[in-house]
């Protein structure tokens, strides 16, 4: 089977961001937003036909998804050990290539809209064409190290957006932020990365993750402070993971990340980039679950259940609409990474591989349909924060059916998608871990709690007088809006546990009642308890966080965590360590070198009349020299 | 050789001469005049050539073929030396030392 | 009577040597330089190098004095003064010379010179045979780079003497003072 024409996938998107950074200045913004979205409408229609081809005509061989892979070295370490670039196509590449192309595509002709008369409308579209040829090249990787590299390029093309409005400091702090955050969680994938190459001699993901293969079967070989040197490796890779997906403690750029331009935030920080850790995962999860009896994976289980809780609570407090929505995606991406976390390998077994990755394909519509729908009311209200907006559901039909069939979906209300796919993350929970499966259903409350609080804080509650009379975003935005609401409420009926799995062979997946029920009727509590709150404006909220006192407070400053940064790089690493040894390098090194190069100085400038330009004198030197030295020979040197 | 004349009163000549030059290329403060002073020095060094190939191996021709490439140089020399301080004349009017130490510090 | 004449021609040189290098009067000062190089031919001329002795005559005493003849009058007035190092310093170069001297000399007494007593008298075809000799000992090869540096100083010093063509900003200043005149 010729998977060949997928290069293209990626490499039309890169010709747009070439086409359109190279001639920023010579494209009419309206030519350069049609040129975005025809690129990603090809890019779109070819995941689709490699989707049917896959899973519908040629993948399944013999009841088992073949992994095709295309592939061409690229530079020869020894040989063995080489550096390959291709394309990859199993269960979970295609599945991505449909939510990035689908999300993409949506977030393109949402933006002709959004940013409409803005003056870097051309250079926008270039990077969203720039990230996406990065998620797409990302995917589809062959190899640890090819994945790496488009890994960097996401880094690189996010920080571009999130650092868009380049005039507004806020922004560009946030930028940096994210870059350095996640370059330093990168590090750790890196180490990890020249850990695999060193103890198994290859960096391809298809001889990696064979079970009956020698890196899994041996890895026992090595062991480093008491454990194997691949779970360390595995370990330092899941760092990088957790900085891209926003794991706890690697999760303050995230929010941050949201002074980019909305679209971005649903494209980049809500729909694919940050999945992109759970992909890795996803994408090795052979290894981590075999290496050690799956020590690793019981790390990003508990990493995941933690983060997935504590986000949920920060986001409650948060009165900055799109730092709720961020605090959410951090707590469902935490929710994807347990399910990583607790899954098996083989048959019902892995039902939590699929579950996440199920969860990633419906979060992935939800939530950027959330962002979009946020997008469309801050660009009505010109306003991110709760207090300016309410009761806008007068003004804006079409958003507010769409934000609210989001919200339903995130909250897990019956036969929406996000009910299915939480549904098997419980189920699957519950069957390996009561305490991570606890933590699950506690979250889904306090999700559907927050989700409603800003649900009804923006269309419902108080009766805001404001300026300019809000109206419904025009038909560019409302469009994908409602592509989009469509997917939330029905594709949590495409059978995925029949297509990605871990074994690849796949099960049929029944739905659990009694768990189902017990998360539906937490959701519903939520969603109760933020119809009490916020339906109608009233003091009851206030109240409440003055009960809480001062744990609401911690949670309103997301408890403290970026302090604790600052603290610590500022004070400990800037002040205390970084600060001596530039006083170390200033007075010492610097200081050394600066006086023997001011003596010389000093010394040459008495010295110098020496000099003086006259032959004779120099001749005078010369001969006085001579006789010296012939006396020395003649009369000292005598043997 | 010269009867009666050992080569030692020769040499001391030669050596007088020889410093004699030295003395004037180091006090005099005129170009045409240290170039007078290196005509001395050299002059004593050809003496020198001559002497001793006439007192030690007088078969040999040597020391006088050196002394006509000696003299043939110096005369090349002079002439350059000459044409470089007539153009130097020409340029700061000056042939004094004393003016042409630009190229100090 | 030769040790006689050489007693004189030493004292001849070495008192026109230090003349030449202490008049004030820079055309005297190359005319004593002129007796101290005829001082020269002469003791050429004792020790029986007549070809030498010709040599030093013309081209010393015929060419290269009146060269420096022919520039110092071209740069100076001839009864131009000239500058005199201070006493300080000619005392201390006088030092310094004499010590070397002294250390010429004591090397020069205490080394024994194997003098081989001769008389011979060198011809001029002798040394002609010999400088063009090609075999072995021979001196053509040096000869004929001697007549190309002769050459290339002629040369060097047509050249550098020339000095640079006018520029056109003096000429034009020649011109506009031409005018002023008329």
């Amino acid at each position: 089977m010729n998977f060949t024409y997928i290069i293209l996938i990626p490499l039309i998107p890169l010709a747009v961001f070439f086409l359109l950074g190279i001639f920023n200045q010579k494209i009419k913004p309206a030519v350069s937003g049609y040129i975005g979205v025809a690129g990603l409408l090809t890019s779109g229609i070819l995941s689709f036909y490699t989707a049917y081809q896959y899973f519908f005509v040629h993948g399944k061989v013999a009841g088992v998804y073949q992994t095709f892979v295309q592939k061409t070295t690229w530079m020869n370490f020894t040989d063995t050990l080489a550096i390959d670039m291709g394309v990859l196509v199993d269960p979970i590449s295609v599945m991505m290539l449909i939510v990035v192309s689908i999300i993409s595509l949506m977030v393109h002709i949402y933006s002709r809209g959004y940013m409409k008369g803005d003056e870097g409308y051309t250079k926008f579209f270039a990077y969203l064409g720039l990230f996406s040829f990065s998620i797409f090249g990302l995917v589809l990787a062959t190899n640890l190290f090819q994945i790496y590299i488009f890994w960097e390029l996401v880094g690189v093309s996010s920080y571009l957006l999130i650092g868009y409005y380049y005039t507004k400091p806020s922004a560009v702090s946030a930028a940096k932020k994210a870059f350095i955050v996640t370059r330093f969680a990168d590090l750790g994938f890196l180490i990890g990365i020249l850990i695999i190459g060193y103890y198994t001699g290859t960096y391809d993901f298809e001889t990696l993750n064979n079970p009956e293969g020698s890196a899994i079967l041996n890895w026992a070989a090595t062991s480093f402070m008491g454990l194997s040197a691949l779970t360390w490796a595995l370990i330092l890779i899941f760092i990088g993971g957790a900085g891209k997906s926003a794991m706890f403690p690697l999760h303050i750029w995230l929010p941050d990340a949201m002074e980019g331009p909305t679209p971005v935030s649903a494209l980049i920080h809500a729909a694919t980039m940050v999945v992109a850790g759970v992909y890795l995962v996803a994408r090795l999860f052979p290894m981590y679950y075999f290496i050690e009896d799956g020590f690793a994976l019981n790390i990003v289980a508990y990493v995941g259940a933690f983060s997935s809780l504590f986000a949920a609570i920060i986001a409650i407090t948060q009165t900055d609409i799109k730092r709720v929505l961020a605090f959410s995606t951090m707590s469902q991406l935490g929710y994807m990474m347990l399910a990583l976390g607790v899954s098996g390998y083989e048959g019902h077994d892995g039902l939590g591989y699929m579950a996440s990755m199920f969860h990633l394909f419906t979060h992935a519509m939800f939530k950027a349909l959330l962002f979009l729908g946020a997008g469309s009311v801050i660009h009505a209200v010109h306003s991110n924060y709760l207090k300016d907006m309410g009761g806008l559901r007068k003004y804006m039909p079409i958003t507010n059916v769409t934000f609210l069939i989001a919200a339903l979906s995130i909250a897990g209300f019956p036969l929406t998608a996000g009910f299915f796919s939480k549904d098997e993350i419980l189920v699957a929970a519950f069957e390996h871990n009561k305490l991570i499966y606890g933590v699950g259903v506690l979250v889904a409350g306090l999700t559907a709690f927050y989700m409603f609080r800003i649900y009804f804080g923006i269309f419902w509650g108080k009766n805001t007088q404001y300026k300019h009379t809000p109206h419904e975003s025009p038909l560019s935005m409302t469009i994908p809006l409602i592509i989009l609401a469509f997917l939330s409420l029905f594709s949590g009926f495409i059978p995925f546990s029949e297509l990605v799995t871990a074994d690849r062979i796949g099960f049929e997946a029944h739905l659990n009642y009694p768990l189902a029920a017990i998360a539906v009727t937490v959701g519903l509590i939520g969603i109760g308890l933020a119809w009490v709150f916020y339906k109608k404006e009233n003091d009851l909220s206030d109240k409440f966080a003055n009960v809480f006192g001062p744990f609401y407070k911690w949670a309103y400053h997301k408890f403290y965590f970026d302090e604790i940064y600052m603290f610590v790089t500022k004070k400990i690493l800037f002040n205390g360590i970084a600060g001596n040894i530039a006083k170390f390098d200033k007075k010492i090194v610097d200081g050394t070198m600066e006086g023997i190069g001011n003596k010389t100085v000093v010394v040459s400038e008495k010295i110098k009349g020496m000099q003086s330009g006259k032959v004779q004198d120099y001749a005078f030197a010369f001969i006085a020299g001579v006789v010296v030295l012939a006396m020395v020979f003649i009369y000292l040197w005598t043997n | 050789m010269i009867a009666g004349i050992s080569i030692y009163e020769i040499l001391t000549v030669t050596s007088i001469l020889f410093f004699i030059g030295v003395y004037g290329f180091l006090t005099r403060k005129n170009l045409i005049s240290i170039l007078m002073s290196i005509e001395l020095i050299l002059n004593a060094s050809v003496i020198n050539f001559v002497v001793i190939n006439k007192y030690l191996y007088p078969d040999m021709l040597q020391g006088v073929i050196f002394s006509i490439f000696i003299i043939a140089v110096a005369a090349a020399e002079t002439a350059l030396a000459v044409a470089i301080i007539i153009n130097l004349y020409r340029q700061i009017a000056s042939v004094e030392v004393k003016d042409t130490e630009i190229m100090k510090y | 009577m030769e040790r006689y004449i050489f007693y004189i021609l030493a004292v001849l040189l070495i008192v026109s040597a230090i003349a030449a290098v202490s008049s004030k009067k820079m055309l005297r000062s190359v005319i004593y330089l002129l007796f101290t190089l005829c001082g020269i031919a002469g003791i050429y001329f004792l020790i029986d190098y007549n070809f030498l002795a010709a040599i030093q005559l013309t081209v010393y005493a015929g060419g290269i004095i009146v060269l420096i003849i022919f520039s110092v009058i071209l740069v100076h007035h001839i009864e131009m003064e000239l500058e005199v190092a201070k006493l300080s310093k000619k005392l201390l170069v006088g030092a310094a010379c004499a010590l070397g001297l002294g250390v010429f000399l004591a090397t020069i007494y205490a080394h024994d010179f194997k003098v081989v007593e001769n008389f011979n008298t060198t011809t001029t075809e002798q040394i002609g045979l010999k400088l063009l000799s090609y075999e072995a000992g021979g001196f053509i090869l040096p000869f004929e780079l001697i007549s190309v540096l002769l050459l290339a100083s002629m040369i060097g010093a047509i050249v550098i003497a020339k000095g640079k063509k006018l520029v056109k900003s003096e000429k034009s200043n020649v011109e506009s003072i031409q005018k002023n005149n008329n």
